[in-house]
């Protein structure tokens, strides 16, 4: 079984990524570009999470040593900021006028904005493993570790 | 916008998911069959996009006619991208992508419908 970070299971991910890069992104454009005085704060933090996803995106794209860094810390500020925003927004909902993606935990996303970070690392993770020592994973396996 | 073919979209999407999650399940990758349920969800997408042009040209418009049409360009191009993706991973994971976009699809229908509702009108 390959284990590369672009192939996959990667590959699935990276489908969910650029959906979310987007989705995210086309609704932060329109927003801003029409009624960005309304909710400013909230655009610029759905364009900024737009980026992330994009970066993430063309990162697990690309693989190897700096694409599963760079991916590794999309996922990180991804988590992050998706469960700042998601408690900010249930604690102060009227500092957030309009939704954005990471509001409610993701919530008019089906929560997957919460997941998908988690899955990224976790792959990322399950990867590196697989990655520099496939050889000596078997090897691993036979003498129990793991 | 036309409510049963938005129903159509959402049915044949759906069961197209069901198809390749089995195939999923099964570990195999997606073969013809596959790709035909998704080609039968583009079919009924693009029906339903002319179908929603004739309209705006007939002078039916929804409320913020920019995201309308965003939101269509992507509801037409996902199931020939996650074809396309699908087919450099033949795997259970290529099944999965189409399984993904297959599920994306009436979320797409729905989002259309209330940007078409939302005229204001």
């Amino acid at each position: 079984m390959r284990e590369r970070v672009n192939s996959g299971p990667g590959r699935v991910l990276i489908v969910v990524y650029g959906i979310f890069a987007l989705s995210a992104g086309a609704r932060a454009v329109v927003q801003m570009a029409t009624k960005f005085s309304e909710a400013p704060g909230a655009y610029l933090l759905s364009a900024f999470a737009a980026a992330i996803y994009l970066v993430a995106t063309i990162a697990l794209v690309r693989g190897g040593p700096g694409g599963r860094r760079l991916a590794f810390v999309c996922c990180s500020i991804e988590l992050a900021g998706v469960l700042a925003v998601g408690t900010a927004s249930l604690l102060a909902s009227s500092a957030f006028p309009d939704d954005t993606v990471w509001s409610g935990f993701g919530k008019g996303y089906g929560f997957v904005p919460l997941v998908l970070p988690i899955i990224g690392l976790y792959w990322l993770r399950r990867t590196a493993r697989g990655s520099g020592a496939r050889a000596t994973r078997n090897v691993d396996d036979l003498a129990g570790h793991e | 916008m036309n409510e049963t073919l938005g129903v159509v979209v959402i049915v044949a999407a759906l069961a197209a998911a069901a198809w390749c999650a089995i195939a999923a399940a099964r570990n195999r990758p997606p073969d013809l069959s596959h790709v035909i349920s998704v080609a039968v969800v583009e079919l009924a997408a693009l029906v339903l996009t002319v179908v929603a042009i004739v309209a705006m040209i007939g002078g039916e418009r929804p409320g913020e006619a920019g995201t309308f049409v965003g939101y269509l360009i992507t509801f037409l191009g996902l199931p020939p991208v996650a074809v396309g993706l699908a087919r450099m991973e033949p795997t259970r994971w290529g099944s999965v992508i189409l399984l993904v976009a297959c599920l994306v699809m009436p979320v797409l229908v729905v989002r259309l419908q209330q940007l078409w509702e939302a005229t204001g009108a």
